[in-house]
């Protein structure tokens, strides 16, 4: 060996780090089935929710979306598949102390306030965040005014509402939401949005079924799209969603270009100006999350 | 157990808290308060049981013959008054809140469904044996203060009629896992008042020594124990009359020839498992 070669002395080499194992997905589903009966409410599905993602769940009605959700959560057992949260099978206390859910359907006894049930459920899921975490999730929701009303004085949205600081009691690693906004009005549906938002951005993974597909193309990471108890599409918005060309609002009226995309705009606009067209104003057009979704799907 | 402790709290809360429980309370004072009215008109102006002019029942065989029916009247009423409340508590605990949507919430936190289920019973048992006990308890001071009167047993009766609220309760649950919320209440009344005709064909079968009556009453009473501790209880409040007033109080509507049995209670016991077990696997088994 040559003296003047470099060589790294071996015996003293420090060991190459080893490398993080990759926590497991904040939600796997693998091949899941379930029968009703004769009725096959899902067949087959596989999707994972990646820790601190964002995915939208879309179907039409019957399409398995809660079904899904309620296996994730151990309300309803599989009939074929396994679901894991956070790596630990579903229904499982271990897999449990990582979820938080709001159901499509729930309700709170009305005689409790709510305060209350944030105690309760600090309670059960062995939370130790005490009246802080109650006060910070009550504020979170916008319902700090209300922390002592009883939950047969509030409102449908109200309650919409409390029922997501529910959820989210005890720092859940994975939150399972099933129209979360359908009782909500815009302003309500705006500020779970932005809800939603803070949530990935604080870690939390959130799979979230909705019939809004407007707003799940704002804030989702990916979008699932179920069908008849089938997976038939899953990605991101901009993936699932396609170019629809460029439109030029012009002095003789809208003019479409189908076939261009955002970089054809500067010699589109010079040809027409060369011309003598005036031109108002310029927009490359896609396709909608419903366009995709109906694309997929069909009308049903 | 901890979560266990968290849902019977929890239970204890509702009960207090729910509308239920005060038409429940309202219905106990107005009760008491004629039961009371009972009790002093009944000390106050007692029957006479004659031939011709020879009286067949002494004095003080009457006032025990009248305290003894009061106190088996109170008793009735204690648990009827007590089953209301245990149905209303738990006939829509499973099927029911899961159809309004208000045990998905609960289920899902790190609990098991067992004990969810054991908390819901530990809780509404401790509202009704509660509620059943001091019931019991009003009813003997108002018959003491009214006619000086004690009943032959005291805390026999008071378990006995303890026993029979908490298998109510636990058939109730049992129906709950299976059964809508209406179904469940329609259900349990039925029972319930098959119970009390066994008692009355019990009653009946003993006066007139009619063994197929009695042998049917006691089947029932098999299949219902609650019954046979509700019988048991009566038995024992006046269990110590003897000749004439031993059958006045037989034949009366709340006579009773059960006079309960270690084997029973065993049977009780063994009840209570077998509606634990089913009413476990039953909601372990049942989709939300």
């Amino acid at each position: 060996m040559d003296a003047n070669t470099e060589t790294a002395p071996t015996a003293l080499a420090e060991p190459a780090p080893a490398a993080e194992p990759e926590p497991p997905p904040a939600l796997l589903a693998t091949g899941v089935g379930k029968r009703y009966g004769s009725v096959v409410a899902l067949d087959g599905v596989s999707l994972s929710v990646a820790r601190g993602e964002l995915v939208g769940l879309v179907g039409a009605n019957g399409a398995g979306k809660s079904t899904l959700v309620k296996i994730s959560c151990g309300l309803v057992r599989p009939t074929t598949g396994t679901v894991t949260v956070c790596g630990a099978p579903a229904a499982t206390r271990e897999a449990r102390r990582k979820l938080g859910y709001l159901a499509e359907l729930f309700r709170f006894p009305g005689w409790s306030t709510a305060s209350e049930i944030l105690a309760l459920h600090q309670r059960l899921a062995g939370s130790p965040g005490g009246q802080a975490e109650r006060e910070e999730l009550l504020e979170l929701v916008g319902l700090s005014d209300v922390a002592r009303r009883r939950v047969e004085g509030m409102s449908k949205g109200m309650q919409q509402r409390l029922g997501i600081a529910q959820a989210l009691v005890g720092e859940p690693k994975l939150l399972l939401l099933d129209e979360p906004t359908s009782a909500l009005d815009p302003a309500g549906r705006r500020a779970i949005r932005a809800l939603l938002l803070e949530l990935r951005d604080r870690g939390i993974a959130v799979l979230i079924n909705s019939h809004l597909l407007g707003e799940l193309e704002r804030v989702c990471d990916r979008v699932a799209i179920l069908a008849h108890g089938k997976l038939v599409a899953d990605g991101r918005p901009e993936e699932l969603t396609q170019s629809g060309g460029v439109e030029i609002q012009t002095g003789a009226g809208p003019r479409r270009f189908p076939n261009a995309s955002r970089e054809d705009i500067p010699r589109i606009v010079a040809g027409l100006v060369a011309q003598g067209v005036d031109i108002y104003e310029v927009a490359v057009v896609r396709s909608t999350l419903e366009d995709a979704y109906l694309e997929v799907v069909g009308p049903e | 157990m901890k979560a266990t402790l968290i849902i019977a709290r929890h239970v204890l809360q509702e009960s207090v808290r729910r509308r239920v429980f005060a038409v429940v309370l309202l219905l106990t004072v107005l009760f008491l308060a004629l039961f009371v009215l009972a009790s002093v008109k009944a000390f106050g102006a007692p029957g006479q049981f004659t031939i011709g002019t020879q009286n067949l029942v002494g004095p003080s065989q009457l006032t025990a013959v009248t305290s003894v029916t009061l106190l088996s009247l109170g008793a009735f009423a204690s648990l009827f008054l007590a089953t209301v409340l245990a149905v209303f508590l738990t006939l829509g605990a499973v099927r029911g809140d899961a159809e309004r949507g208000l045990l998905q919430p609960l289920v899902v936190r790190p609990l098991g469904r067992r004990e969810l289920l054991l908390g819901r019973f530990i809780g509404a048992v401790a509202v009704c044996v509660a509620y059943v006990v001091g019931l019991y308890a009003a009813v003997l001071l108002i018959v003491h203060q009214a006619g000086g009167h004690w009943p032959d047993h005291i805390v026999g009766p008071g378990l006995a009629l303890v026993a029979a609220i908490t298998i109510l309760v636990a058939m109730s649950l049992l129906g709950s896992v299976f059964l809508s919320t209406t179904a469940n209440g329609i259900a349990m009344f039925m029972l319930y008042g098959a119970g009390l005709v066994a008692g009355l064909l019990a009653s009946i079968g003993a006066t007139l020594g009619a063994q197929t009556v009695l042998t049917v009453a006691h089947d029932i009473e098999i299949a219902l124990p609650f019954e046979g501790f509700y019988s048991a209880a009566l038995h024992a409040l006046g269990s110590n009359q003897t000749g004439l007033a031993r059958v006045l109080v037989n034949v009366g509507p709340f006579g009773s020839s059960n006079a309960g049995s270690p084997a029973f209670d065993v049977w009780g016991a063994f009840y209570l498992a077998v509606i634990a077990v089913l009413a476990t696997v039953g909601f372990e088994r049942r989709d939300l």
